[in-house]
């Protein structure tokens, strides 16, 4: 792990897992949409509305595991000092919190013909809400301190605090009365959906992890090369103050 | 300790105290965060009438008769039923057997006055076909089951 720790080590090995990452993403984005929108056959009882499912589970899926993620950086980070797990969950941040606002609106298109309402303050729907503003208050944490050491310790411990939820989202269906129906994908019995849905949504959530990976490597690399340009100018700015000392 | 070790207990504790007062918080409001009750608990606890809430079950197969526009039908849990009245469009999903969840209050007869009917779904996903195939093997589990 700490072998990662060195930038210019982690970004040689961005720049290798970069082409795959992107390919996988847009072959299995492809192919999922095309075969989830126009060839998987429609639902017994919901009909051509379940369609909304190929983005609106992988965004769900990648919302949660992105913030897991985040929340295992930030542990990393704060106990160990990892340079880089630190900003791998500032980089992530943004993502995560656009696959959680992808599942709220998929979720609420989808909930008005099906259900009958946009939104219904149930556990599921709410606890979801709940992450997206975790998300933004991690953003906006980043951005409320002058000194990043100081910003990256904060945020690290909303994340790490807001990682609660996670279970919380994962059971809310089972531990209460919801209107949302209860997981069909990760499940003791297995996956309750039938081969011909299964095997595009799969495809599709594969794809959305594989866009994850590459806008994080883009990010990540950014945020590198932002700290060493931060870096420099303070070296410049020192020794303009010291050449100005001496004369 | 070393400072390493030292930062992960305390990252560990942190968590561990967090958690619990969550946890405790979300034991404590149990029902509290339910979207809605069912018929059983209706009967069992006695709900006043004209106080707002959700009531949520199947559809009892053989129940649903509408007279102009209000639908009459009734909600089960399997122990208990539950009269429900609705004058509005009910959503595509309404059919007997199927889960929904009624807004609105019981009137002074003891009849379930809504003012909005949601249906659910199962988390059962399949093509038509396969939901055909299987109803005629007798392996089709029906809409519910504890959901």
């Amino acid at each position: 792990m700490h072998r990662f720790a060195n930038p210019t080590r982690f970004l040689r090995l961005a720049a290798a897992v970069l082409p795959f990452s992107a390919a996988v993403a847009a072959l299995c984005l492809g192919a999922g949409l095309v075969w989830g929108l126009f060839f998987a056959p429609p639902d017994y009882q919901q009909g051509d509305t379940v369609r909304i499912m190929f983005i609106h589970v992988p965004a769900a899926m990648m919302a949660m595991g992105v913030y897991a993620g985040m929340a295992i950086s930030s542990a990393i980070a704060l106990i160990w000092r990892h340079a880089i797990a630190d900003l791998i969950a500032k980089a992530s941040a943004p993502i995560g919190a656009t696959f959680c606002f992808i599942c709220l609106l998929t979720g609420s298109l989808w909930g008005k013909p099906m259900w009958g309402t946009w939104w219904v303050w149930d556990a599921r729907l709410t606890s979801m809400l709940i992450m997206l503003f975790i998300y933004l208050g991690y953003m906006a944490l980043w951005q409320a301190f002058d000194d990043q050491t100081k910003a990256a310790r904060a945020a690290a411990i909303l994340a790490l605090v807001g990682a609660i939820n996670l279970p919380v989202i994962k059971f809310s269906v089972e531990w209460w009365n919801t209107l949302h129906q209860p997981a069909s994908l990760i499940t003791m019995d297995g996956p309750k959906i039938h081969s011909s849905l299964l095997w595009p949504l799969l495809l599709m959530i594969v794809g959305f992890g594989a866009y994850y990976l590459t806008v994080l490597i883009f990010r990540v690399r950014a945020e590198v090369h932002q700290r060493r340009t931060r870096m420099l100018r303070m070296a410049q700015a020192d020794r303009h103050a010291a050449m100005q000392a001496a004369e | 300790m070393k400072p390493k070790r030292k930062r992960l207990f305390i990252v560990l504790i942190g968590l561990l105290f967090v958690s619990a007062a969550v946890g405790f918080s979300l034991f404590a409001l149990d029902q509290e965060l339910d979207v809605f009750r069912s018929p059983s608990e209706i009967a069992e606890k006695g709900f006043p009438s004209g106080k707002r809430f959700r009531v949520g079950g199947l559809v009892e197969d053989g129940s649903v008769s509408s007279e102009g526009i209000v639908t009459t039908f009734r909600v089960t849990d399997g122990a208990h039923a539950l009269t429900i009245t609705y004058d509005k469009i009910l959503p595509d999903l309404f059919r007997e057997g199927q889960g929904i969840i009624a807004l609105g209050a019981l009137n002074a007869g003891g009849t379930f006055e809504a003012q909005e009917v949601l249906a659910k779904h199962d988390e059962n996903y399949m093509p038509p076909e396969v939901a055909d195939a299987l109803k005629k093997s007798g392996h089709f589990k029906p809409e519910g089951g504890d959901s």
